[in-house]
């Protein structure tokens, strides 16, 4: 430990503190009166954008200097969604998508 | 109950896959700096965030002063400020519950609330507790795990955290299928990758959200027909 017991707490109940605050904002906010109209369309509208958003923040590593960068990551993505779009399990299309992954950065690339 | 819990558990093996090799990770790196496993325990039970968590580990190394951490911590998961937005109404059902969902409310747990799909026999406030549970107990065990045995581990397993990608990108699918619109996946990769060109890689996601939600809102008159598609078979 490089730091005290003291600060080591201190640095745990604040990023805690922090990151509590943000998930509980919008109900802080909005939880006693009306949702706005602008606010229940952004409820709805959202999640599919932040999830859109989740997929490019899982890739955002990649880099298009050498194929090892890139091409395990674009081609996972595919096999993943083509198996969604083919037998539309879930379970299947996410462990097929992962092994191939792993086969990919472990054996080919 | 047990239904519920069966489907709970189900739903949620992606997570377990994806935070195994994480959690394991993180505990072994709170171990090499110092921080046994009852420590590595209390920092995931409170903060239950990985990228904040992993982030801590410099602070720890540095003894950053409480402002840097402030910000950064905020910063960070400054996403989770949009996440709540979708259940302000729906989490009014769930009683004492309520504040546990919202503590739990990461990525993960996120992405499960928002692809619940009604199972027959199955009631869907008591399975997204259960759902949110699981991704608590998981993230809380591997890590400890990690700091207790991280070393015995000897299998490669390079590569298994692909499984959250996986899964953000199947629920993103079968958002796309329902709803009657693909644009707003759309304007989100457009501005993700606008933001990543600007900001950098480790600095996009704020900047693309907000930059997403300000798109959304100017195009509403034309993406609320698209919700009056959504809600239809929601009914």
């Amino acid at each position: 430990m490089a730091i005290s017991v003291g600060y080591s707490v201190m640095i745990i109940l604040i990023c805690a503190a922090c990151t509590q605050l943000e998930r509980a904002l919008p109900f802080l906010i909005f939880g006693r009166k009306p949702v706005p109209k602008v606010v229940y369309y952004l409820g709805r509208i959202l999640p599919m954008a932040v999830m859109a958003t989740l997929v490019v923040y899982c890739l955002r590593g990649m880099t298009f200097t050498a194929l090892e960068n890139f091409a395990p990551q674009l081609i996972a993505v595919a096999v993943t969604a083509g198996l969604h779009l083919w037998e539309h399990n879930t379970l299947l299309s996410i462990f097929g998508g992962t092994a191939c992954y792993m086969l990919l950065v472990q054996l080919v690339f | 109950m047990k239904r519920n819990l069966l489907y709970a558990f189900k739903r949620t093996l992606p997570i377990m896959a994806g935070f195994f090799p994480l959690g394991l990770a993180y505990g072994i790196l709170m171990f090499n700096a110092g921080y046994n496993f009852l420590w590595t325990g209390l920092t995931s039970v409170t903060v239950l965030a990985g990228s904040l968590q992993f982030l801590m580990l410099d602070f720890f190394a540095g003894g950053a002063p409480v402002f840097t951490i402030i910000v950064m911590s905020l910063l960070l998961n400054s996403r989770h400020i949009f996440y709540g937005l979708s259940f302000i109404e729906d989490f009014k059902k769930y009683g004492p519950w309520k504040y546990f969902m919202i503590y739990s409310l990461s990525d993960e747990s996120y992405s499960l609330l928002c692809s619940y799909k009604p199972q027959e026999g199955g009631d869907a406030k008591t399975v997204n507790i259960l759902s949110s549970g699981f991704v608590v107990f998981y993230w809380t065990a591997f890590s400890m795990l990690g700091g207790l045995l991280g070393k015995l581990i000897t299998f490669d397993i390079t590569g298994i955290d692909f499984a959250l990608t996986a899964l953000f990108v199947v629920i993103l699918l079968d958002q796309m299928r329902d709803a009657g619109s693909k644009l707003p996946a759309a304007i989100a990769v457009v501005s993700g990758v606008l933001c990543i060109l600007v900001f950098g890689a480790s600095n996009f996601i704020l900047p693309s959200l907000v930059v997403t939600v300000a798109v959304l809102v100017f195009f509403r008159p034309q993406l609320e027909r698209t919700l009056a598609v959504m809600k239809k078979e929601d009914e």
